[in-house]
């Protein structure tokens, strides 16, 4: 990865995208094979000191896994409390900008349960960059979404490019969301890097396994 | 051979279990040595834990004490030993029955709520959040919990021997009409602190057995909503059986250091 660029990783579902993100993390351990992180190998690392690599890496989890015990407000503002901010007034002017870099202004009362997936996202997005990160990854950010929701979840991400400077990988099988938001796509086929380059290069191979997954055609024929 | 490979399968998710169990409790103890305690989180769970389970936990400890006085009085009355009934319902609310008590009634209310509530946080990748945002999940989940168990449970064993021995003064001085002052002497002459000393460490214990149990489950919960639901029911039969078994041997070892009478 380069510092500063969106990847985005395509694949069939059930491929291992999503695994391969939650390994990227730790959340997952590879039985093989070997992450670096900032020039640190992380995955020999356990939990505790594997807390210093995840604080500059944010996670936008597929539903959210918004804490839904705690309100719109409490859920932005929990990394803040996590890492020892307690004045309440800078909680409060952080969360509010926060929430309005993703549109959710005026909603911090409401509980998890009450918004809608794209709401929930952007609540999820909210949290994972009240304390700036230096990669963010996302996990099928649009899935799920209309093309209207969709297309402002793909502006924020480039938004948050450039506002931020963040690294991003987006895990996504949505071809538009694809092209509006990639600097590179890797497609991942049968486990493996099987393509890796720019949008651009994408469109005009002539590679069938490519071609099938951008064109989307199964090539079944019995219906 | 079916025999043994069942009976070989169940030992080995028996001492599987028992493992995780041990090395959840070693997590949280040391997490306790080293300070990692959100005391606001421990006194949501203290509202939770030892608040709201009194009423459960004095209601079972009153009518037990009753029925147990009732009982006792039908069988001694025949031997004209009606005063030995205080004495007998006192230790036994005391050394077995409280803390007894009040461990299945709190897991059964506190240690199924617990783990459905971590196995939902488990199932909705809330807990991988948890991780994501560099927060240990036994940090954040089970010690405010242990702690606040631990706090709890002492008390709440007290009010459950206390209540009971309340009912079962009730129903002997004034419905059974057994006389109170012997009632009460009786008492006194045949408890000490010991008793009371026994009761807390049980309850103390009992406490442990609970936490790690329901919280263990719930980090285990997989399968979605069918997974939880499993998990819970094995909460509360996992620490009843925990309960009632380990109390046996705690008996055994305790009355080494406290003995009865």
């Amino acid at each position: 990865m380069f510092s500063g660029e969106t990847l985005v990783l395509l694949g069939k579902s059930g491929g291992g995208k999503s695994v391969f993100l939650r390994h990227l993390i730790g959340l997952m351990r590879p039985l093989s094979g070997s992450i670096t992180f900032e020039h640190e190998e992380i995955t020999t690392l356990d939990e505790r000191a594997l807390e210093p690599v995840r604080r500059r890496i944010g996670m936008l989890f597929q539903d959210g896994a918004l804490f839904d015990s705690m309100n719109v407000f409490d859920n932005v503002a929990f990394p803040l409390r996590e890492r020892g901010e307690k004045n309440p007034a800078t909680i409060a002017q952080k969360v509010a900008e926060s929430l309005a870099m993703v549109n959710m202004t005026g909603h911090d009362k409401k509980m998890p349960v009450n918004l809608s997936g794209g709401m929930r996202k952007r609540v999820a997005l909210a949290r994972a960059i009240i304390s700036p990160p230096s990669v963010i990854l996302y996990d099928e950010p649009t899935a799920g979404l209309d093309p209207i929701v969709s297309d402002s979840i793909n502006k924020l991400i480039r938004h948050l490019q450039k506002e931020l400077h963040v690294t991003s990988i987006v895990v996504t099988h949505d071809m538009v969301s694809c092209f509006h938001i990639a600097d590179r796509v890797a497609l991942l086929d049968q486990g493996r890097i099987y393509f890796v380059g720019s949008p651009e290069e994408l469109k005009s191979t002539t590679d069938p396994v490519i071609r099938d997954f951008v064109d989307g055609r199964s090539g079944e024929t019995i219906y | 051979m079916a025999l043994v490979r069942l009976l070989g399968n169940l030992t080995t998710n028996f001492l599987t279990f028992l493992g995780q169990v041990a090395i959840l409790a070693w997590e949280t103890l040391g997490s306790i040595a080293c300070g990692r305690i959100r005391l606001r989180l421990v006194m949501q769970q203290i509202a939770e834990i030892g608040y709201r389970s009194q009423l459960v936990v004095i209601v079972t400890g009153a009518f037990t004490g009753a029925v147990f006085t009732a009982q006792a009085y039908f069988q001694f009355a025949a031997l004209n030993m009606e005063t030995a009934v205080g004495p007998v319902v006192a230790l036994s609310m005391f050394r077995e029955l409280g803390p007894t008590l009040t461990g299945v009634m709190v897991a059964g209310r506190v240690g199924a709520a617990m783990c459905a509530e971590i196995g939902t946080m488990k199932v909705s990748q809330q807990i991988d959040a948890l991780r994501a945002l560099a927060v240990n999940p036994v940090d954040y989940l089970v010690v405010p919990r242990a702690v606040a168990m631990f706090i709890s449970m002492p008390f709440l064993v007290v009010e459950c021997v206390g209540f009971g021995i309340l009912a079962s003064y009730y129903t002997g001085v004034q419905v059974l009409n057994i006389p109170g002052v012997y009632f009460l002497a009786n008492i006194q002459k045949w408890t000490d602190s010991s008793d009371i000393t026994m009761s807390l460490v049980k309850g103390f214990f009992f406490a442990g057995v609970i936490v790690f149990i329901s919280c263990r489950e719930g980090l285990g919960a997989k399968d979605g909503a069918v997974g939880v639901g499993r998990a819970t029911t094995s909460t509360v039969v996992n620490c009843s059986l925990a309960i009632l078994i380990s109390n046996f041997f705690l008996t055994m070892a305790l009355n080494i250091f406290f003995p009865a009478g």
